[in-house]
């Protein structure tokens, strides 16, 4: 299904090229429309000198390098995902800006999702019980209590009235 | 004590405890080091232009048939220096061959800085443009790569190699590929 996705999106690609260009040479895309998409790729590749920026930030030689790379890319044919894939099978998932989600990375990308919904789960029980509680201590005391209670407070009475 | 209350409060700690392991680890690691990618994978094929003499290339199959350390370097590279004088030595003994990749640099700059420090190298590709350095996802200089005579990919060292990285770490990689191999 992906494939055929790709080989179906790589033909309409094809097809783009084809009529904004001199049909009669290979298809082509145009310089205007390379450029905007090595800067929309460039945006969501790392440096990997200058780990918090994109190679579209960077003013290091390498991410000069990789800009390049990415335009030829796109001029070989490669789709946006492809330029990305292509520099991800080299650098690793480090080089992308967003981190796929896969294997080793569901808890970084649910584990805000885990931490409201655990807390919120927290909440409710301690509520219930809370209001379980005030149930129960209405009952808890028995008629024996309240006897001796009752006993405790006439002795106290009697005290006070004896000294 | 209850046991509900006994849980209620050690999972805070346990959380806390959590916590700490992640962010020890995480400041144990040098950020800059970026786990590289190619560890068992072939040699790409390339074609560089060789450094002393341009019209000559240098391409993987220099690098098959025989251990051979490629070391990335520039004459741009300050920490190179330190470990040049290593490669010096490991280049008289003759265990391995030690291949230069010259990096971002310029054929002048590159020449005289070999000339000033000496050259250990058989052959040096120069890769002004990061043709090799992007296929083998370099992220910095200097950086070696252990390939064994099959032109299989077997180590990457970040940073330089000193006296005593040579003998922990390199050394021991060479040998092991050396008896493998027989």
């Amino acid at each position: 299904m992906r494939g055929l996705l790709l080989s179906l999106a790589l033909c309409f690609q094809a097809g783009l090229g084809l009529a904004q260009t001199d049909p009669v040479i290979a298809p082509q895309i145009n310089p205007v429309e390379v450029e905007a998409r090595t800067e929309t790729i460039s945006k969501t590749l790392r440096c990997v000198v200058c780990q918090n920026q994109s190679i579209n930030d960077s003013n290091a030689p390498l991410a000069a390098d990789m800009r390049n790379l990415v335009s030829k890319r796109i001029l070989a044919g490669d789709s946006d995902a492809e330029v990305r894939e292509y520099l991800r099978v080299r650098y690793g998932d480090y080089v992308l800006m967003r981190p796929p989600f896969q294997k080793n990375t569901w808890l970084l990308w649910l584990g805000p999702l885990l931490l409201l919904a655990s807390t919120g789960l927290w909440f409710l029980l301690r509520a219930s019980r809370s209001k379980q509680a005030g149930a129960i201590g209405r009952r808890v005391i028995s008629e024996a209590d309240r006897a001796r209670v009752r006993a405790a407070l006439g002795q106290m009475d009697d005290d006070e009235a004896g000294s | 004590m209850k046991m509900s209350t006994l849980l209620v409060r050690t999972v805070p700690i346990v959380i806390f405890i959590i916590i700490v392991v992640f962010l020890a680890i995480g400041l144990q690691r040098d950020p800059r080091i970026i786990p590289t990618e190619m560890i068992d994978r072939q040699l790409p094929d390339f074609a560089l232009s060789e450094l002393h003499v341009e019209e000559a290339t240098v391409s993987k199959w220099d690098m098959m048939g025989q251990t051979t350390l490629l070391n990335v370097f520039g004459s741009w590279c300050a920490a190179c220096i330190t470990e040049h004088a290593t490669l010096m030595e490991v280049s008289k003994l003759g265990a391995v061959q030690i291949i230069g990749l010259n990096w971002r640099d310029t054929r002048p700059d590159a020449l005289a800085w070999l000339e000033r420090f000496g050259d250990p190298y058989t052959k040096i590709a120069f890769d002004d443009e990061s043709e090799l350095a992007i296929e083998l996802g370099v992220t910095g200089a200097p950086e070696t790569f252990i390939i064994g005579p099959d032109g299989r990919i077997r180590y990457k060292q970040f940073g330089p190699i000193t006296d005593e990285v040579w003998v922990t770490t390199i050394a021991p990689i060479v040998q092991a590929i050396a008896e493998e191999t027989e």
